[in-house]
């Protein structure tokens, strides 16, 4: 469509390791089809070892071997012009490297060298692709801290001088700060407190309101989700299992495994008990035949264990890949992997 | 006098000098906090506060790691500080810890059943094989794992959460009465997350273990606690029954705390606000220096 920004198409990533003579494959990102549009907060959820973070590395095209793009396209489309950094050269990523395309990471005294000044970091990051004049630079460097509440003189503060909260907003600014049209978000918030992380949340928002950039949002924390995104995704072992609009999937999740996330949310005024998902997620090196989610899900039958189930379109931008997404499942079957309640 | 409690924190406070001779610096870190644990009724308390609150050195005098500046920790009446040799190991054996990361909490290139035999060793006087893994595999099985399960394995080959199971079945061998669990769930997965708090539960309710959690998320304290105490640069601003406190908070900083939890209400419409920590900072400074007093329903809140 025209205004999507990115357009994922059967992506299959691969770490691909051959160590005397062992060869080992471990399929993190498999067979991924998705799109962001313009102006969207775009959601992705999953657990620890459920491949979104190598999904993201081929997103900013940071891939380095073992890792490989073994099948697919990713596709961007600033003004017009599509290039696909699955198969783009260098050169031609450097180009829209942090102009078109930026990254907010997650450790935010990990992005700022701790020996050097906070300006520094905008030198050397933002200088080259904003393409301006030292004085014109610095003005739009400040214009820009101030729509993330910082005074100028955190430009001269050393890191440590910092708090977290005003780290990880130094990090935002200097990732929107060239008015990027994609920015990708790994976790930025899940190291701060409630209160910090509220306010670095609703600053994401304003800037990408601003902007009006497109933003993927990744992390673990559905409430975080439920708060920012316009649409998610819900990522298990290496696939995309659903996908849509972020109200869909807190109030009609049609997966088991997205339903299992949400039920289990605690929420204050709620007493009732939770369910907690025995199990763990499968080892993406040998991952289990048909849905991957089946030895933990509570309602898989034969066909689950042999078949893969494909991610079907359906009405209201709802995407499921679940053989069963039609069943209505029981509040006692959400409850059957529920051993360790009081 | 009525038997003693279990644990009685009395005035405590923690003073920390930071700098040189001539650049010294104090930072209260905790400051005049009072509480006590019923023996008879074990319970989950829990300590919210953001991180600079002063609630893990809270819990580091409550293990007797640290030794509070001014004030007593009395554990079933002795002082935790002056216990010494056979004295402070008993009373080792009867408070444990539960650390926030189970894969630093374990030394990767030691097996996980190492960890639990010494402990065993330790606290159980334990000496063959068999005196240990008695009671190594009924720890385990108190958080759903077994020895079977665990015995030769190293961290790297268990999960995250089988990892935290196994940090709390270590704590559980000695038998322990307390059980100091500091932001146990902060760096497990949202799915994992449930277990961990419900075994939680199940331990106060089981086996009569009372749990100190430490933690900076309302929404499982909660779901779990029996009551908390809200602390705020050392101070405690409001405590008392959970369920009361976290549904209507009185003091200004609790509020804010709970007008930051995320809600789910209207999820997906993007339309995330700012905390408006700027207005509460103020009004709470004044407030600070306020004396604890009762509010009704058994909680008491910091007022000027």
């Amino acid at each position: 469509m025209a205004n999507d920004i990115l357009t994922v198409e059967g992506l299959k990533a691969y770490y691909q390791m051959n160590y005397f003579g062992v060869e080992r494959e471990v399929r993190a990102v498999d067979d991924v089809t998705m799109r962001v549009k313009a102006n969207e907060i775009y959601g992705i959820a999953g657990e620890s070892s459920s491949g979104k973070t190598s999904f993201i590395k081929v997103l900013a095209a940071a891939i380095r071997p073992p890792f490989r793009i073994v099948d697919g396209s990713v596709t961007y489309r600033f003004n017009g012009t599509p290039i696909d950094v699955a198969h783009a050269g260098e050169d031609e990523i450097a180009k829209i490297r942090w102009k078109h395309l930026s990254y907010i990471m997650q450790g935010s005294m990990s992005v700022l060298n701790p020996v050097r000044r906070v300006h520094s970091a905008f030198k050397d990051f933002a200088f080259r692709p904003m393409g301006l004049k030292r004085e014109a630079f610095w003005e739009a460097v400040e214009a820009h801290l101030a729509r993330l509440h910082l005074e100028p003189g955190v430009l001269r503060a050393y890191p440590h001088e910092l708090s977290g909260g005003m780290r990880q907003r130094v990090t935002i600014a200097l990732a929107t700060v060239c008015q990027p049209e994609f920015i990708i978000a790994d976790e930025p918030t899940t190291a701060l407190d409630v209160v910090v992380q509220k306010d670095v949340l609703a600053m994401i928002r304003e800037v990408q309101q601003a902007l009006g950039s497109s933003v993927v949002f990744v992390t673990h924390d559905m409430s975080v989700h439920a708060n920012i995104t316009d649409r998610l995704a819900i990522v298990y072992a290496g696939r995309i299992v659903e996908e849509a609009p972020t109200r869909t999937i807190f109030t009609a999740a049609r997966h088991p495994y997205t339903r299992h996330l949400v039920a289990s949310l605690p929420r204050i005024g709620d007493t009732s008990p939770k369910p907690s998902l025995e199990g763990r997620p499968p080892s993406l090196a040998e991952p289990p035949a048909g849905c991957r989610f089946h030895p933990r899900c509570p309602i898989a039958i034969e066909r689950c264990r042999k078949e893969v189930p494909v991610l079907e379109e359906r009405p209201g931008g709802h995407r499921v890949a679940c053989f069963r997404a039609d069943e209505a499942l029981s509040p006692a079957k959400v409850l059957h992997v529920e051993e360790s309640l009081s | 006098m009525s038997a003693s409690p279990l644990l009685d924190v009395r005035d405590v406070s923690k003073v920390f000098t930071m700098g040189g001779v001539l650049s010294r610096k104090q930072i209260k870190a905790v400051n005049e906090v009072s509480f006590a644990l019923s023996a008879k009724k074990p319970e989950i308390f829990t300590i919210i506060g953001e991180s600079g609150s002063g609630k893990t050195t809270l819990a580091r005098m409550i293990l007797g790691s640290e030794v509070p500046t001014s004030g007593e920790l009395l554990f079933e009446g002795k002082d935790i500080a002056a216990r010494r040799g056979a004295e402070r190991l008993a009373f080792m054996a009867r408070v444990q810890p539960i650390f926030q990361n189970p894969f630093e909490a374990f030394n990767p290139l030691k097996r996980v059943d190492r960890y639990l035999a010494s402990t065993a060793r330790r606290f159980l006087n334990a000496r063959t094989e068999a005196e240990m893994e008695g009671p190594m595999d009924e720890a385990l099985q108190h958080v759903g794992l077994s020895l079977r399960e665990v015995k030769g394995r190293f961290p790297h080959e268990l999960s995250g959460g089988q990892l935290q199971r196994t940090a709390i079945a270590r704590a559980l061998i000695s038998k322990p009465s307390v059980i100091v669990a500091d932001e146990p769930v902060s760096m497990v997965d949202a799915s994992l997350r449930m277990a961990i708090v419900n075994l939680f539960k199940r331990l106060r309710n089981e086996l009569g273990v009372t749990i100190i959690y430490i933690t900076h998320d309302l929404a499982t304290a909660y779901y779990i606690s029996d009551r908390i105490i809200i602390m705020q640069k050392g101070h405690v601003v409001e405590m008392g029954p959970a369920r009361p406190i976290l549904e209507a908070p009185q003091h200004p900083y609790s509020q804010l705390l709970k007008r930051s939890v995320l809600s789910f209400d209207g999820a997906g419409g993007g339309r995330i606000t700012r905390s408006g920590r700027e207005e509460v900072d103020t009004s709470a400074e004044a407030l600070i220096k306020g004396r604890l007093k009762p509010a009704g329903d058994g909680r008491l809140v910091r007022v000027g």
